[in-house]
């Protein structure tokens, strides 16, 4: 059977770059040091990078998988800066809602949300908010920002578009040779 | 290509161009008539297509709002999406995945046969198998469907041969690729399907029928039919005798134009069309138009539907070619002892992972979930379609609050699941799971109805109009000259895919249209 390769297509490294030229250049004139792996977080304009930073960890506690670093929650929650500042309801949803989760956090940790150590932990935490808007609003973002970014596709397996390849007719449509002869 | 005047009252205009309209648009041009389909989509074209499930689902789906309630999964997973459907040049068409079906006897009369079953508003239709015989044979050999017409079945996919393998080990014995609206051989002038996988994202050969690119063109070519997209039917108007006399819609810049025509015909699919009749009512018809029976809206069916994954321990890619070439019927009998009423089918169904994520199992979050998308190659699939019962109570209401960019009210969709349907899902899940287990399935997965893409009976076909809102002929018991078009006709279900019924029905309407104008009858 023709298997599908799930390695990376682009290095995390090439991400990294890409963030930190967006990292905004008075924080890197200046520099101020700025560990590479948050730039991405100070570049939002509305949210506090500790709020991205949170919406990130959320992110991943929800959708977790091991394969995917966190380029892909990064981009996955990114939008909610640019809606949170076009809309100040949202914006007061998102940080109300972090903030709510650090509260519980603290309450039960002593700790922020993203620095609580296990991640059952913090999914209890996540139950604890399951029904408010916050929540519901992020996971159904996040079902199709995260699993709609074609970067992930690879590494579930997943091809993607195909009609400019011809199709399957050649490429394996039929190709599954484990099953048990009629 | 025809273009006609707005006040050329020798038309005969059609709401909406998918499987019903699109077809009799067609027909009625063959023989000379002179139609004006109206669409509320865009047109786009083979070109447009897009292999990417979201980008597809924003360029073709209907998302205008909806509202819904009752006692159904949707209902919660998607209140605002009861439906999957298609708005755009060719309707549904464009999204379907080609099975192509006929009715069973029994499924023509499933009061006779059924009975009288509590809590369902069970009729006969006034047509039975053998009189649909010669027109769905008519509609196979136009749609090009695969085992009828000495056209060859489909190859099988990985999908299709995993759910065959285990298929034959519980026992299965009607199992196939189906019959399916997809070339296995060039036909039509159109090529054979190149196994891309993107049945449901517009098919980007043209194997797939569509009357996007089959019914539509040829019509078009007669000089007879004129399609005006990106113009929706707001309100059928009619005269003092009752008689209808043409159709209020907004065309792309929104401004409101009138269409006078001879006939109208609503093909807008089950939600829109009894929607357009209820917002059409006036003086003379104060519950809306062709409702002297009350049953406008109601008696809404949507198959019982559900899927089973399963997980191997090696791969499947299930993704791969057609999307729904594969079926089991052996289950698709009416057999009361299994403990309901009518049958259902098990057909090949693979999502890709954006839509998985979405509908495997709605709402769903955390290591659970993450660990079987992350099986996702290992994926095989089966979609469950089974015979719904029809309920009165399962209805389009106009919503009391919501109201559209042009300030009409939006379709309401009220759903229970009936006891029968809820018994036949857990027959079918418990089946559909035995299948896959029988090749060695580490893990499956009952997984919940999506969003309907069948939607039938909100105008259905009755022998007395107090029983329903059409006659035989799919023309209204109420107004001669209104016509509906569409699947919303179905007075039942059946638990086949209902597409092919669809075209035969638009078929032969064309032909009782055709004489009727003839005779000057309408
Ligand atoms: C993903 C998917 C897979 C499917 N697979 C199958 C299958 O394998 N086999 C099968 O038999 N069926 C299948 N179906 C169902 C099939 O597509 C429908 O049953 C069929 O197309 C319905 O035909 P229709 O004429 O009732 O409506 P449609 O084909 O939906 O056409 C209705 C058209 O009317 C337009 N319209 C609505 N209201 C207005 C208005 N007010 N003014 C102007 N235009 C309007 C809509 O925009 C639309 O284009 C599938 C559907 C989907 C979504
Ligand atoms: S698999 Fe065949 S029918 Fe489906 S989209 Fe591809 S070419 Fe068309």
């Amino acid at each position: 059977m023709r298997e599908v390769d799930r390695r990376s297509k682009h290095s995390r490294r090439t991400f990294l770059k890409g963030a930190a030229a967006a990292a905004p250049a008075a924080a890197i004139a200046t520099s101020i040091p700025l560990g590479i792996e948050d730039a991405w977080a100070e570049g939002a304009t509305t949210l506090a990078p500790a709020t991205m930073k949170t919406l990130v960890k959320v992110a991943r506690d929800i959708y977790p998988h091991d394969f995917l670093v966190d380029s892909y929650y990064i981009t996955a929650v990114k939008p909610w800066d640019g809606k949170a500042a076009k809309d100040p309801a949202v914006k007061a949803m998102i940080e109300d809602g972090v903030k709510r989760l650090d509260q519980d956090a603290q309450d039960r940790h002593k700790l922020p949300y993203a620095q609580v150590a296990w991640e059952s932990d913090r999914v209890t935490l996540l139950q604890g908010i399951e029904q408010t808007t916050f929540f519901k609003a992020l996971r159904s973002d996040l079902v199709v920002s995260l699993y709609n970014q074609e970067a992930v596709w690879p590494k579930f397996g997943y091809e993607g578009s195909s009609a400019e390849h011809g199709g399957y007719i050649h490429r394996g449509f039929d190709d599954i040779n484990w099953l048990p002869k009629a | 290509m025809a273009k006609f005047d707005l006040n050329d009252d020798g038309v005969v205009v059609i709401v909406g161009s998918g499987a019903g309209g699109g077809t009799l648009g067609n027909e009625l041009a063959q023989k000379g008539i002179k139609v004006v389909i109206l669409e509320a989509g865009a047109r786009n074209e083979i070109q447009d297509f897009i292999n990417n499930e979201w980008e597809s689902f924003t360029q073709l789906a209907w998302k205008d709002m909806r509202t819904t309630s009752g006692s159904w999964q949707v209902a919660k997973d998607f209140p605002n999406l009861p439906a999957w459907i298609v708005k755009s040049v060719g309707g549904s068409t464009v999204h379907w995945a080609g099975a192509s079906l006929r009715f069973d006897e029994h499924e023509f009369k499933i009061r006779s046969a059924y009975g009288n079953v509590p809590g369902a508003n069970m009729l006969d239709w006034p047509i039975t198998l053998a009189e649909m015989e010669p027109w769905y044979t008519k509609a196979e050999s136009k749609m090009g469907v695969t085992r009828t017409n000495s056209i060859p079945g489909l190859p099988g996919n990985n999908n299709f041969k995993v759910m065959e393998a285990g298929a034959q080990k519980v026992g299965y014995k009607q199992v196939s690729t189906g019959r399916m609206a997809i070339n296995s051989q060039p036909r039509d002038g159109r090529g054979s399907c190149q196994q891309i996988g993107f049945c449901f994202q517009g098919c980007k050969s043209g194997a797939k029928w569509s009357t996007l690119y089959t019914e539509i063109p040829k019509g078009e070519a007669t000089g007879n039919l004129e399609v005006r997209p990106n113009s929706m039917a707001l309100k059928i108007e009619h005269d003092a005798s009752g008689k209808v006399t043409g159709v209020v819609y907004a065309d792309g810049d929104g401004k409101q134009q009138r269409q006078k025509a001879r006939i109208v015909a609503v093909a807008g699919n089950s939600i829109e069309s009894p929607r357009l009749l209820l917002n059409s009512a006036s003086n003379m018809y104060p519950d809306g138009l062709a409702n002297s029976s009350g049953q406008v809206g109601r008696n809404y069916m949507r198959h019982m539907t559900g899927s089973v994954y399963a997980v191997f321990d090696k791969s499947v890619h299930m993704y791969r070619g057609t999307t729904m070439a594969g079926i089991i019927r052996d289950e698709a009998r009416n057999d009361p002892s299994r403990g309901f009423f009518g049958g259902y089918e098990m057909e090949t169904i693979s999502l890709g992972v954006p839509f998985m994520a979405a509908f495997l199992k709605p709402g769903a979050w955390g290591r659970t979930f993450t660990s079987t998308m992350e099986q996702y190659p290992q994926m095989a699939g089966m979609w469950l379609i089974g015979e719904d019962l029809p309920q009165e109570t399962n209805r389009i209401t106009l919503d009391p609050k919501v109201k559209d960019a042009h300030g009409l009210p939006v379709a309401s969709v009220h759903y229970d699941d009936h006891p029968n349907d809820i018994a036949m899902r857990d027959h079918a899940y418990k089946q559909g799971s035995a299948v896959y287990e029988a090749v060695g399935a580490t893990a499956t997965f009952p997984t919940v109805p999506y969003p309907s893409t069948h939607n039938m009976g909100t105008n259905r076909m009755s022998a007395k109009p107090r029983d329903g809102v059409v006659n035989k002929f799919g023309q209204s018991h109420d107004i001669k000259n209104l016509f509906v078009s569409d699947g919303s006709q179905f007075t039942s279900s059946a638990a086949c895919n209902p597409t092919l019924t669809i075209v035969s029905l638009a078929i032969r309407q064309a032909d009782h249209i055709a004489s009727a104008m003839q005779k000057k009858e309408i």
